[in-house]
């Protein structure tokens, strides 16, 4: 046996002992943690409003190409939290239910339409909504939790949400892509009309 | 032949002598500088700022970047010894927040900032969250020289997040850390909020 073998076989066998010797790393240094983040990661996904008009945002941005492909989920976010935040001051919104409705409807509706306003209308109606979004749901930190994992995790999800919206808008390159995504923002818009419906 | 036995016999009598798991660092023995280190990257309240700020600071480019990677674990080190021997603890509420919020929409933002005030960011928020840090040494009766470790974990995370930014070339790569700082941003909003309402 050479001496390289040797080596690597002695090796081998004490980075397993200190392996086994090691001891785990500190399991709980401060309560609620993993719970706030999950929380906050699981809560944008659990209601289909706020699914569908995250998406369409996303759909949207795809179809008005650079710069809104990017500009509204870097805006999005600061004015969701900027929702949440008003909430969480105890400033009243009030309709946010509606307005969370009414987003679905007209998000998917300037989607079914390819509408193409200039930059800043895109992004003040998204913003505007935003506001909603994050008002009716950047607040529901259960007792317990870390405040900071909840938010990150809220945002993190948001974001997930975008960015399948505009993975799905990428579709648009190609004609039968740009009619699919039409016929998608038709249908948000419908459920859109099926969350007012039940709002009012 | 007979040294792999010899080495195999070894390796075999270490496993033998693994010592049981652990669960909780201060039965470790790791000593205070570790407890330092493990401290910073456990803690998102102290990871967060540094990871915004290493970003800010490869938008900017090199010169900052270089000034930011120096000036912040020193600052970091100085408002810890002064915090430790000065500090009180319990003004901590809410502090994370603003960081988060003034250094994410700078990234959002992606504004070409001057060497001196990347440099002079990376100093207030050294000396801020340093302080905090130090007081809540303090007042935990732990050893100052925890905040060695956590002044070797900021330069690291920062050496390597920033020289990561720096490195970015495609315009897209540039837009994604772009929106890491609005989520960033955001994160700090909610907290804000959360502070203030008293339920962080």
């Amino acid at each position: 046996m050479s001496k390289t073998r040797v080596r690597r076989g002695a090796g081998l066998a004490l980075l397993l002992s200190f392996a086994l010797l090691a001891a785990p790393a500190l399991a709980h240094e401060q309560q609620g943690q993993a719970a706030g983040f999950v929380t906050g990661l699981l809560h944008p996904v659990s209601g289909p409003d706020h699914v569908l008009a995250m998406v369409a945002v996303g759909m949207w941005g795809a179809q008005l190409g650079a710069p809104a492909i990017w500009l509204l989920p870097v805006s999005f976010p600061l004015a969701m939290a900027f929702g949440g935040f008003l909430g969480l001051v105890g400033v009243p919104l009030p309709g946010v239910e509606i307005g969370i409705a009414v987003s679905a409807i007209l998000l998917g509706s300037m989607v079914a339409a390819q509408a193409r306003p200039p930059l800043w209308a895109a992004a003040v109606v998204v913003g505007l909504f935003a506001v909603f979004h994050g008002h009716a749901h950047g607040t529901e930190l259960p007792a317990g939790q870390s405040g900071l994992l909840y938010s990150i995790g809220f945002v993190v999800a948001t974001g997930c949400l975008h960015a399948t919206g505009i993975a799905i808008g990428l579709l648009h390159r190609w004609p039968w892509g740009q009619a699919t995504l039409r016929l998608a923002g038709a249908t948000i818009g419908v459920a859109g009309l099926f969350f007012l419906w039940r709002v009012v | 032949m007979r040294s792999g036995r010899l080495a195999s016999l070894a390796g075999a009598a270490l496993l033998l002598w693994s010592a049981s798991a652990q669960a909780h660092l201060a039965s470790t023995g790791l000593g205070p500088v570790y407890d330092g280190i493990s401290h910073f990257f456990l803690s998102l309240d102290d990871l967060l700022p540094v990871l915004a700020m290493a970003l800010l600071a490869g938008l900017n480019g090199p010169v900052g970047a270089r000034r930011a990677l120096f000036v912040l674990p020193a600052a970091w080190f100085v408002g810890g010894l002064a915090g430790f021997y000065g500090g009180a603890a319990g003004l901590a509420a809410g502090v994370t927040a603003l960081p988060l919020l003034v250094l994410g929409t700078l990234v959002a933002a992606d504004r070409k900032l001057a060497w001196f005030v990347v440099a002079l960011l990376a100093c207030a928020l050294g000396l801020w969250n340093g302080w905090f840090n130090g007081a809540a040494i303090a007042v935990a009766g732990r050893e100052a020289i925890a905040l060695v470790g956590m002044g070797g974990a900021v330069f690291v995370l920062m050496a390597l997040t920033s020289a990561l930014v720096l490195s970015l070339r495609s315009p897209w790569a540039r837009i994604s850390v772009r929106v890491a700082g609005s989520w960033i941003a955001a994160t700090g909003l909610l907290m804000l909020g959360w502070s203030l309402s008293g339920r962080a």
